[in-house]
């Protein structure tokens, strides 16, 4: 459509690029949209520094519980709808569609079954570098309670558990005040808000395994047997806790649902790129000038995001080594990649990497990478569960290996088995902590090779030849056959030349 | 105990590989019928098509195939971990492969075994398996049995890249008793035995501690593991792990003659391979059958075998004076002859025993001699086995398990009298866990208090709490009334109890009043569980004696195996044979010790306990001197002028057919129909009509599982389970302690 007058409306730079005398023929293109800079009135948690009244009274003054009662009664079906035109996807890392995920609660017939239904709620926040949760848990633990109360009102649950890190003290201090608040108040419990939904919520703590927070796992916790991960399938919705059907969901997941449902889904929706939209906390750590966790909206660009909250980088953005976008289980990022990243699943899934949890630890140049990603690789290797063996034995191997690099006691050849590993273990294993351990390494090899072929060359050029798996020629015992697959007499490989 | 009861019975191997024919009956059904029959789903595995029933999992699928996947994890009767990943195919729309033990088949799936990624996946798992296995098999038990071994070898690379200077894992070894040795660090977290242990056995303390490569298995607190299942943990163990301790360092599997055999240690009958190297058997172990032990044995069963090489009689003995003079066979046979005739024994004064371990057609060929001898009494060797049993042995269903021991599984409501299965009849027990676990099984005993391994309504420990349950005064008994397939254990102890009689009264009144649920043609739920080898057998030929007989004191003893005849009952001047194996109880009566042979020896029938004839096989000869022990009563049967009219096994098997046909119909059932089980209640109830209650407690017959005949009494093996695990006694039968400087340290 002809529209002259819309120029009007169109910022001073781009103006002068308008053609304003088009054919009838062509669209008008919108200006290209940037993201970022949320509003406060937009912002959901509004409490999430915990700098006012965590309890009650302060949250309803936020807005919280504020006609609940409407949205319980209006049913499973409109919540899940507003839910999937909000555009929510899970914010526990793996980004599933929300609305998608609470839907497979109801399938046709689920009113014969039954059986009771859960609603889980996943605060076993452990991901290195994720801290979003607890700041929920801590300064805005009704939404929280609320949205198990909608969610669980979507899946028709008759019960949410909320499997809280054990670590968190504080945190399930005042989410247990937050829940016998909502019960005395009579918002949880028989008749929930007066709607005549009856609701429980329950508090568990864990006791601080990292694979706790997998969803079956954590099932497995909450029922008293040790945290490893169930087979899927059945999955959860048909087979979850206590055997009944069951629906595992983040806290930020969770505890959002209400205010969309209460500011409606096109609200929401109008945050971020299609397909990542809304807004979400991140969490930004590491060599920043201001680490903190923010609500920003989603896809905004990841150098906006350390520039605008963070102050940025320490020693500037040209001090900047890599960027990790999403916690410890994603591939890190090198600066040439930080500045194209949006913060959104599919951005930085286009960059080999992901959105994970939205933890951005930011690294400069004074960072040991090859020691960075060794220490995620102890981390992975201490939390295996040990169930299945490509997990229990490749994250071990793998440790070790990175540990030799770390100081560059290897063989040129073997960053090419260590990524043969990675890949033996990713998509083996039972559940996603294969994968997770597998993709930092990756990530390293491919954007930091030059600087761990370095190593080894310099650790060469001290200590003599170095056979695989990490002993040095000269320790070896001449009047002994050394096997000849140990890489002794291979010529040496020069790496690559640099660029 | 923790119970899972859900809708779905586990995967037990009848529900699963099934293969094709299967279309015959579905056009012809009719209206009535109800049968849960499950659906057949058809999918292609290798580009081949294969039709399984509904819910099998993919592995089945392949292999019904014909398609091997590898495994270690996962096992037909175990619940699915799917921990190993080794058993990973390739799924058309899969992105990743799949965990083939896992998935279940899905109606038009393809399926790859064998395509690169597979190929590659396997590889992968298999050089992490093996990264922190020790490469010890040259002083490995599990050597040339190992599954490792083996699939390393099909599917892993040519090489090894773990040349980590971390090295390898370490892991402390665990003490679990005297059966089952441990070499944690071969151990590879298939966590089979903790299944085993926690599903099958009910030894809910043997699990996974730790985490990731620091996992361990183990009882969860320091102690041994009480099971008399234990030694199965040694066959699921795909690894050198679990190792049999006394078979350890002892033989090589590829040095070992197998030899299909029948155990005799209780009447079930379980189904073994004999392990024998020369002359001498070198282990035991189970052989898979369905429908009697399914792949378990209990460890006496498995562990006993090295009491076949102590104690033996080799050669016939003569008493002489107070010691016995090792004489020739013509010599010992003459000297019978003579006793018998210096004794002056006539008609019913002769008397046989037939004891726990005799077989049956020892026992035919003693019965046509005894017969032929002018005598009637032919005695048992048990507590009252010198009258005819309380149940008579007219109608087979009155003596046999005729639920059948599958059947078991298909009970909602068991009421066991007078019995402990988990001694008398241990792999049956697991059966009965097996549905307790799964299902809503209620259990209810009468008898004395004992731990099952799973739980169960005490109702009493006498007669009269029979009389109560009859009468319908128990929670308990109610349910049993209102039960879909009710079933009624009856030990054999009780046939042996004071009341033994006024008990069968009650039950078989109570079985012909519920007869409706009771007995059916699909369903008879009164079963009589035996605990002796030997015993359906007997009955079954009618090795009992006469009201007459009964009465009469002997003056010449024929012991056939038997050894736990009470000195008392034998009269001072009697002149005792004793014809058995173990210098045992038996023999030291005796004044006269033929030499037989035991079951790995020879190739006999063997009656279990549902009636079921099977057939045992020699796996190693007779030592020394010892002859087959029908060959000895038909040589002995010259020598009395009454010879038997039989010269070899064949003839005698003819004779067992003349006898009772299902003596010699092998590996099949014969049910009982409605009509003769009832009329055999009938009977048993009107022939202990006027039977009188003493209030006598039942006991349990068996106090010590691990020695209760000749050859497990003779056993090392045995004495040391009995130490561990009956006395309690922590003896230091680990290597460690074993050791003198230990006592020290």
């Amino acid at each position: 459509m002809f529209r002259p007058a819309s120029s009007s409306q169109i910022a001073r730079p781009f103006r002068a690029k308008l053609n304003l005398r088009r054919s009838f023929a062509t669209v008008q293109d919108p200006p290209p949209r940037r993201y970022g800079g949320l509003k406060d009135q937009d912002r959901i948690f509004t409490n999430a520094y915990c700098r006012h009244d965590h309890g009650l009274k302060g949250a309803q003054a936020r807005g919280d519980w504020h006609k609940t009662k409407d949205i319980v009664l209006k049913g499973d079906s409109w919540i899940i709808q507003t839910i999937k035109d909000s555009g929510l996807r899970g914010r526990g890392g793996a980004g599933f569609p929300s609305g998608l995920k609470w839907s497979f609660m109801n399938k046709p017939g689920w009113e014969k079954d039954p059986r009771p239904r859960y609603l889980v709620v996943n605060a076993d926040e452990g991901e290195p570098g994720t801290c979003k949760d607890r700041e929920i848990l801590r300064g805005d633990p009704h939404k929280l309670v609320e949205g198990c109360l909608v969610a669980g009102r979507a899946m028709n649950a008759t019960a949410a558990y909320i499997y809280i890190r054990g670590e968190f003290f504080q945190e399930a201090a005042h989410l247990q005040q937050a829940i016998s608040e909502a019960y005395a108040a009579g918002l949880i419990g028989k008749d929930a808000c007066g709607s005549g939904y009856s609701f429980d919520v329950y508090l568990h703590r864990g006791a601080g395994a990292y694979i706790c927070g997998e969803e079956t796992a954590l099932i497995e916790s909450i029922e008293g047997k040790q945290g490893k991960p169930r087979l899927k399938p059945p999955f959860p919705a048909d087979v979850g806790l206590f055997g009944c059907p069951t629906t595992v969901a983040n806290v930020e997941t969770v505890a959002v649902a209400p205010t969309i449902c209460r500011r409606g889904s096109a609200w929401f929706a109008g945050f971020g790129r299609a397909r990542n939209q809304g807004t979400k906390l991140f969490c930004i750590s590491g060599h920043v000038n201001n680490p903190c966790v923010v609500e920003e909206e989603m896809s905004i660009p990841l150098k906006d995001l350390i520039e605008k909250h963070c102050g940025g980088v320490v020693g500037g953005w040209d001090n900047l080594l890599g960027i990790i976008p999403g916690g410890s289980s994603v591939p890190v990022l090198p600066i040439k990649q930080c500045e194209e990243a949006l913060m959104d699943y599919d951005s930085l899934k286009d960059l080999q990497s992901g959105l994970g949890t939205g933890a951005v630890i930011v690294m400069n140049k004074s960072t040991d990478i090859v020691k960075a990603i060794a220490r995620f690789a102890h981390f992975y290797k201490h939390e295996s569960c040990g169930q299945c063996t490509p997990c229990r034995e490749g994250t071990t191997w793998m440790m070790n290996m990175m540990d030799r690099f770390v100081e560059g006691r290897g063989h040129q050849r073997e960053i090419d088995m260590l990524l043969e590993l990675t890949k033996q273990v990713e998509g083996r294993t039972i559940c996603a902590l294969g994968d997770a351990a597998a993709w930092p390494i990756q990530g390293l090899m491919r954007h930091f090779r030059p600087e761990v072929e370095k190593r080894i060359e310099q650790f060469r050029a001290q200590n003599g030849t170095v056979l695989f798996g990490g002993r040095l020629k000269s320790q070896t015992d001449p009047t002994l056959a050394l096997p000849d697959n140990m890489g002794a007499n291979l010529p040496e490989v020069a790496p690559p030349a640099q660029q | 105990m923790l119970r899972l009861v859900s809708a779905s019975k586990p995967a037990s191997a009848a529900l699963l590989i099934k293969v094709a024919p299967s279309t015959s009956l579905a056009g012809r059904r009719t209206f009535a019928s109800t049968s849960a029959r499950q659906a057949d789903i058809t999918l292609t595995v290798d580009g081949k098509e294969v039709t399984v029933p509904q819910g099998s999992a993919l592995i089945q699928a392949c292999e019904a195939a014909g398609s091997t996947v590898p495994r270690f994890c996962y096992h037909d009767r175990l619940a699915i971990a799917g921990n190993c990943r080794m058993c990973l195919v390739e799924v058309e729309r899969s992105p990743k492969p799949v965990a083939s033990c896992a998935m279940p088949a899905m109606p038009g799936a393809k399926v790859w075994t064998n395509s690169p990624l597979v190929h590659e996946a396997r590889e992968g798992v298999m050089e992490f398996l093996l990264a922190n296995h020790p490469l010890d098999c040259p002083i490995c038990d599990q050597g040339g049995e190992c599954d490792l071994q083996d699939q390393s070898m099909r599917y892993g690379a040519d090489r090894t890249r773990f040349h980590e200077i971390t090295g390898k894992r370490a892991v402390e070894d665990k003490d679990l008793g005297p059966l089952v040795k441990t070499s944690m660090n071969r151990c590879i977290q298939c966590t089979r035995c903790v299944r085993f242990a926690n599903e099958v056995a009910g030894v809910e303390e043997l699990g996974t501690t730790g985490r990731g490569n620091d996992m361990q298995i183990g009882m969860y607190v320091e102690k041994t593991m009480n099971s008399e299942l234990s030694g199965n943990v040694v066959d699921l163990c795909p690894v050198g792990a679990l190792t049999s301790k006394p078979y350890a360092f002892h033989a090589r599997p590829w040095e070992l003659k197998h030899t299909d055999s029948v155990d005799v240690m209780d009447a079930v009958g379980s189904n073994i391979r004999v392990d024998s190297r020369g002359v001498s058997v070198m282990r035991v172990q189970p052989r898979p059958n369905d429908d009697v032990n399914e792949e378990w044995i209990s460890d006496k069963t498995r562990y006993a075998y090295d009491g076949l090489r102590f104690q033996r009689l080799t050669v016939p003995l003569i008493k002489q004076g107070d010691r016995f003079v090792s004489a020739s066979w013509e010599d010992a046979l003459a000297a019978i002859a003579d006793g018998l005739r210096a004794s002056g024994a006539q008609g019913d004064e002769i008397q046989a025993v037939a004891g726990h371990l005799a077989d049956t057609e020892s026992m035919v060929a003693l019965k046509d001699l005894i017969n032929r001898l002018g005598s009637d009494n032919l005695t048992l060797d048990s507590v009252g086995g010198h009258a005819a049993p309380v149940h008579a042995v007219d109608v087979r269903s009155n003596y046999l398990f005729n639920a059948t021991l599958p059947g078991v599984e298909q009970a909602d409501c068991i009421l066991l009298v007078g019995t402990n299965p988990r001694h008398e009849a241990a792999v049956l027990n697991s059966r009965i866990r097996k549905s307790w676990m799964h299902t809503t099984l209620e259990v209810g005993l009468i008898g004395e208090r004992v731990d099952t391994t799973y739980g169960y309504d005490y109702l009493g420990a006498d007669a009269k709490a029979v009389a109560d349950f009859v009468a319908g005064k128990s929670e308990f008994a109610k349910k049993f009334k209102s039960a879909k397939k009710p079933l009624i254990i009856v030990g054999s102890a009780v046939t042996e109890h004071a009341d033994g009689a006024a008990v069968y009264n009650a039950l078989a009144k109570y079985v012909e009043q519920n007869k409706s649920q009771l007995v059916t043609p699909e369903w008879n739920g009164f079963a009589v569980l035996q605990r002796v080898a030997s015993r359906p057998a007997a009955y079954e030929m009618g090795f009992v004696p006469s009201r007459k007989a009964s009465q009469t004191k002997p003056k010449f003893i024929y012991l056939l195996n038997a050894d736990e005849a009470d000195p008392k009952s034998i009269p001072r001047d009697a002149f005792v044979v004793y014809q058995g194996h173990h210098g045992d109880l038996g023999a030291q009566l005796a004044d006269v010790c033929l030499p037989g042979a035991a079951y790995t020896e020879k190739g006999m029938t063997w009656v279990n306990t549902e009636g079921r004839a099977q057939m045992g096989r020699a796996a190693v000869p007779p030592p020394g001197a010892s002859r087959e022990d029908w060959k000895i009563i038909r040589a002995l049967s010259e020598l009395v002028d009454a010879p038997l009219p039989y010269d070899d096994v064949l003839s005698l098997r003819d004779r067992m057919w003349e006898i009772s046909p299902t003596l010699v119909r092998y590996d099949t059932l014969e049910s009982t129909s409605v009509e003769a089980a009832l009329a055999g209640l009938k009977t048993l109830a009107a022939g202990t009509a006027n039977a009188k209650v003493s209030g006598a407690p039942f006991v349990k017959p068996i106090s010590n599982f691990y020695q209760t005949d000749p050859i497990s009494r003779a056993s090392v093996t045995m004495a040391h389970c009995t130490r561990a695990f009956v006395k309690g006694e922590n003896y230091g039968f680990s290597e460690l302690s074993s050791k003198p400087e230990a006592a020290y340290a």
